[in-house]
This record gives C-alpha cells, structure tokens and sequence, in this order.
C-alpha cells in the first residue's frame, strides 16, 4: 500500500468516528508537510506508535472545546479531564483498529496513548516528514498527524 | 402470570465514556444492568457477585484484556453470552474473540441501533 492510501485509512478512521460516535459529520482540509517546525499540538492528543514495515507515529490533536462539544453531541454530561483523555484515546483507538484491518501483519500497532497540553512534544524520528491533516468540525479545528518513514 | 426474569448485563470497558454510552444506549426490554467493570480483572470480581448473562466486553484494556477475560468467564459459565465491542477491527481478532467463546463482535465507532441490534442478536442467539 502507498503511503497515500495509509493516510487515507487514517484519514477515514477519524471520518467514521464523527460520523458514527458524533453523529455530524467533520471535514479534511488540504494535507500539508510540516516543515521547517513541527506541527501544532493542541489541548489532547491522542496517538499510537507504528513499528514494521514503517516507523512513526500517528495522532489525533484537538482543543478542549471541540472535544467537549463531542461529548455533548454524544449525550454526556461529565467533560471531565478524565472523559476529554477518554474521548481523544478513543479516536486513537480507532486509528489504531483501522491500522491493524487495513495494514495486516507488516504493522505492529501500540495500543493508543494520551497526552495533555498544547505545549506537549510529540517525539518522531527527525528522518520523518510530518504529514498533517487539517479536520474541520463546526467552528472547531483540529490535525491528524501521519508521521512515518 | 409469570414475570419474565430479566437479562443481567454487565458492561467492560476501560473508557468511562463508553461504559456510559453503553448504559445509556441500551433501550432492549428486559435487559437490567448489573454493573461496570474498568477491566477484565474487575469484571471477574463483578462476575462473581453480580451473576451477569450478558456481558458487553472491551479488549484493549489494562491488567487484563478481553480475551483473557471472556475465556475465564465462559470457563466459569458456559452459558454467557459475551459481545465482543472493539475498535480491534481486523478478522483475526475477531476469530479469536470467537474462538475463546464470545458469541458477538461489535466495531467502535457505533451508533446506538448498531449496539441495540447486536443486544438483540446476542440475546435471541
């Protein structure tokens, strides 16, 4: 598979969640190559580790608001930190079920991990190209960022 | 006139929101909800106390995963019937599930028709 079609499989994993778990669909802006700096990290990220036939990283980051608004579109009324982490590892979660279906063997997934904070450092090998997703949802803007070699 | 005894469902999943989504989604007449467990080794304990006969079972979770755990909840009643809900979409997970007694396998993301036919299908199996 391209990397263009394993972007893709990540790119619809984070599509199925809004359309599924949310109920409203998001929308995928123009993809771009973080350059020069790393790509923007917002309030919680969710993200799994690849290994095998690529290395990197991969991971959904989104400001509170827009995860709370999932919450509410989701019918809950707890927008804990514990239910915000929740939420952004359970988009991971996906991208990583996604991963295993569509990749097979030649991956090896790590169960998702979370972490908080706009000024959170996401580690990836500097021989990688970070590839990011703008997702738009409402009035919210969020990235999938697809960083593998 | 006989009441009908109801289903006992036990909910495992280490997401708060989904244990919470579950209970809420679960709109099956006849269907009681007995508990929630954060893993499989409190879903044992939860087991033993509150005799569930359906359960709704995560797999990626901490201290024990779900496989592990529905293969010790059918060792203990064979009669359980365990739907599998995972974001683990590949066909050999959901073989393995199967495989180690789970009658259902739910993909997340889902919505709550999608939850409510598997209840169904899982208590009419």
């Amino acid at each position: 598979m391209s990397l263009q079609g394993e972007i893709g499989t990540f790119v619809s994993a984070v599509l199925q969640y809004f359309d599924t778990a949310v109920q409203q669909a998001a929308v995928v802006g123009t993809p771009y190559l973080a350059l020069g700096k790393p790509p923007e990290v917002f309030d919680y990220t969710g993200m799994i580790r690849v290994s095998g036939k690529r290395k990197g990283v991969v991971y959904f980051t989104a400001p509170k608001g827009m995860l709370s608004v999932m919450l509410m579109r989701m019918q809950e009324t707890d927008m804990s930190d514990a239910n915000l982490r929740d939420l952004v590892g359970e988009v991971a979660n996906t991208l990583s079920g996604n991963a295993r279906k569509d990749f097979g063997r030649n991956f090896i997934i790590s169960t998702p991990s979370v972490v908080t904070g706009s000024s959170s450092t996401i580690g990836y090998s500097p021989d990688t190209r970070p590839i990011v997703v703008p997702i738009d949802w409402r009035t919210y803007h969020a990235n999938l960022v697809v960083c593998l070699n | 006139m006989n009441a009908v005894r109801p289903h006992r469902l036990m909910i495992v999943d280490d997401s708060n929101i989904m244990r919470r989504k579950i209970e809420r989604s679960q709109e099956i007449p006849n269907v009681e909800i007995v508990g929630t467990a954060g893993n499989g080794r409190e879903a044992l304990e939860l087991h033993a106390s509150s005799r569930p006969t359906l359960v709704t079972m995560d797999l990626t979770m901490p201290e024990m995963d779900g496989i592990e755990c529905v293969e010790q909840l059918v060792d203990r009643d064979p009669d359980i019937r365990i739907l599998v809900i995972s974001a683990l979409a590949d066909k050999a997970t959901a073989i393995e599930a199967l495989e180690k007694g789970a009658s259902g396998f739910l993909c997340k993301p889902f919505t709550e028709r999608q939850l409510n036919d598997a209840l169904v299908k899982l208590i009419e199996s």
